[in-house]
């Protein structure tokens, strides 16, 4: 049976991971291509990698930590972060990447995702949207969460899968960082009315939030930050207990290896 | 050892290289006959639609040599389904070294087919150390129809064939090269055949 996949996020700024990462047994904390190894190996099943870098001239550090990660790990990953057009996509592609997500970029010329479904396969073509709730309307934010823009989430989804978007990772700000629990009804809106997967992100807080946005969500797959990095959850257990709870999960059987922090 | 993946019109081979490096072994990437017919072992990857990939490998005259290989040959996903009697994308007749057919998934179940599945029914030296019900990764909108040429199944909307083997061709409709350390056991059972078909068996 298809699995759902749980998927550590990292965000990354001038080629290190930001934020605090309280694990043990890491020489460098802030080494991306060390975390996202020991995320593998304590069965995550695919890493999002968002770069954050404020400077242009940064990207290229980017562009060879991909190379890097794509060497040393044999699960696949998404890159984003200020993608901008076919060239960006190229580049990272080329750097070993399995997807690249794209958000403010596609929003601002919709073209765009026709364009690069088109040359590089739907397949490899995330849609990342920030929404929040306005009221009865859920609004698309630009600039990671800074700009409201004209758009209304459900319509754009459709829109970008119709374009040619394979994936559609979609972020509630109203959830993101509270811990309370993913977005239930719209991860299942949109996962109902589309017929590619949704990644359902924010707010994860506990255990149970996963299993409710698999269950309730009918998520495809679920990402979180900050409760896998503090290890306040840790993947090889998040997953027995889902597996406990006629989730698919893939258990990858090495569930006691992993060292504290996982 | 040899070894060459084959240079088409399709995408996404790096991360098959890399995968390779990962496991000490260079690979050569090549559209030329000659090299093709000379390596040890062949790799046919690949992500991309069927019926242009098809006139690619006709216009470079691949479509008649890979058929023809003797050594042990490993297609990986569309070179799962271009080694197929036919292939349903595109209504394309396919390289024919397997007999069975390729179908879209019907609609009703989200496609492509995107995550971690498991794999049953092994059989054949690329799962050697595999367990039943491993889970491999996949990314796929078509999928061959089960048959006698099947080593593993997988069921998604329908089970289909997950690999196939004829003598010396193998084939992988999941990606070995992203599918952790299942994938990259499985690459090395590949890499571990040996080189003739001489000795190989189901």
């Amino acid at each position: 049976m298809l699995t759902k996949r749980i998927i550590p996020c990292l965000d990354i700024r001038d080629g290190e991971t930001v934020k605090g990462v309280r694990f043990v047994e890491i020489r460098r904390a802030g080494d991306p291509v060390e975390l996202a190894r020991r995320y593998a190996e304590a069965g995550a099943d695919e890493l999002v990698f968002l770069d954050i870098t404020a400077t242009v001239e940064k990207r290229r550090t980017f562009a060879e930590l991909v190379e890097r990660i794509a060497f040393q790990i044999n699960i696949p990953f998404t890159v984003g972060g200020g993608i901008q057009n076919e060239s960006d996509v190229a580049r990272l592609l080329d750097a070993g990447a399995d997807k690249i997500s794209i958000n403010t970029a596609a929003v601002r010329d919709p073209g765009l995702i026709d364009t690069l479904a088109a040359r590089f396969g739907s397949q490899c073509i995330v849609l990342a949207v920030d929404c929040k709730q306005e009221g009865n309307i859920s609004r698309v934010y630009l600039n990671g969460g800074r700009k409201p823009s004209e758009r209304q989430t459900q319509e754009w989804v459709r829109e970008a899968v119709q374009r040619g978007a394979g994936e559609i990772l979609l972020t509630s700000m109203d959830h993101d960082g509270t811990k309370n629990g993913f977005a239930l009804e719209i991860t299942r809106e949109i996962s109902e009315a589309l017929p590619v997967p949704v990644i359902a992100s924010g707010g994860a807080g506990t255990p149970q939030h996963f299993f409710e946005v698999f269950r309730e969500g009918k998520a495809d797959a679920a990402l979180a930050a900050s409760v896998f990095h503090f290890a306040e959850i840790r993947i090889p257990e998040l997953k027995i207990l889902l597996h406990q709870q006629k989730i698919p999960v893939r258990l990858t059987g090495k569930d006691n290896d992993y060292g504290s922090g996982f | 050892m040899s070894l060459v993946v084959i240079k088409y019109n399709a995408g996404n081979i790096r991360s098959v290289l890399i995968a390779l490096g990962r496991l000490g072994v260079a690979a050569e990437i090549s559209n030329d006959p000659g090299r093709i017919r000379a390596a040890e072992k062949v790799i046919f990857p690949g992500v991309g639609e069927a019926s242009s990939a098809m006139r690619y490998l006709q216009e470079k005259k691949l479509d008649t040599l890979i058929p023809a290989l003797t050594q042990p040959v490993l297609g990986i996903c569309l070179g799962l389904q271009l080694m197929c009697r036919h292939s349903e994308e595109g209504d394309t007749p396919c390289l024919n070294v397997f007999s069975t057919r390729v179908r879209r998934f019907p609609p009703g179940k989200k496609v492509p087919h995107m995550g971690w599945n498991a794999i049953s029914s092994l059989r054949g030296p690329l799962f050697k150390g595999i367990p039943e019900n491993a889970y491999c990764y996949f990314v796929h909108s078509y999928a061959a129809e089960c048959c006698a040429e099947q080593t593993a199944v997988t069921e998604y909307v329908f089970p289909f064939a997950a690999a196939l083997q004829k003598d010396n061709f193998f084939a992988l409709q999941f990606h070995p090269e992203k599918s952790g350390d299942t994938g990259q056991r499985i690459l090395r059972n590949f890499l571990e055949l040996p080189p003739l078909k001489e000795g190989m068996q189901t």
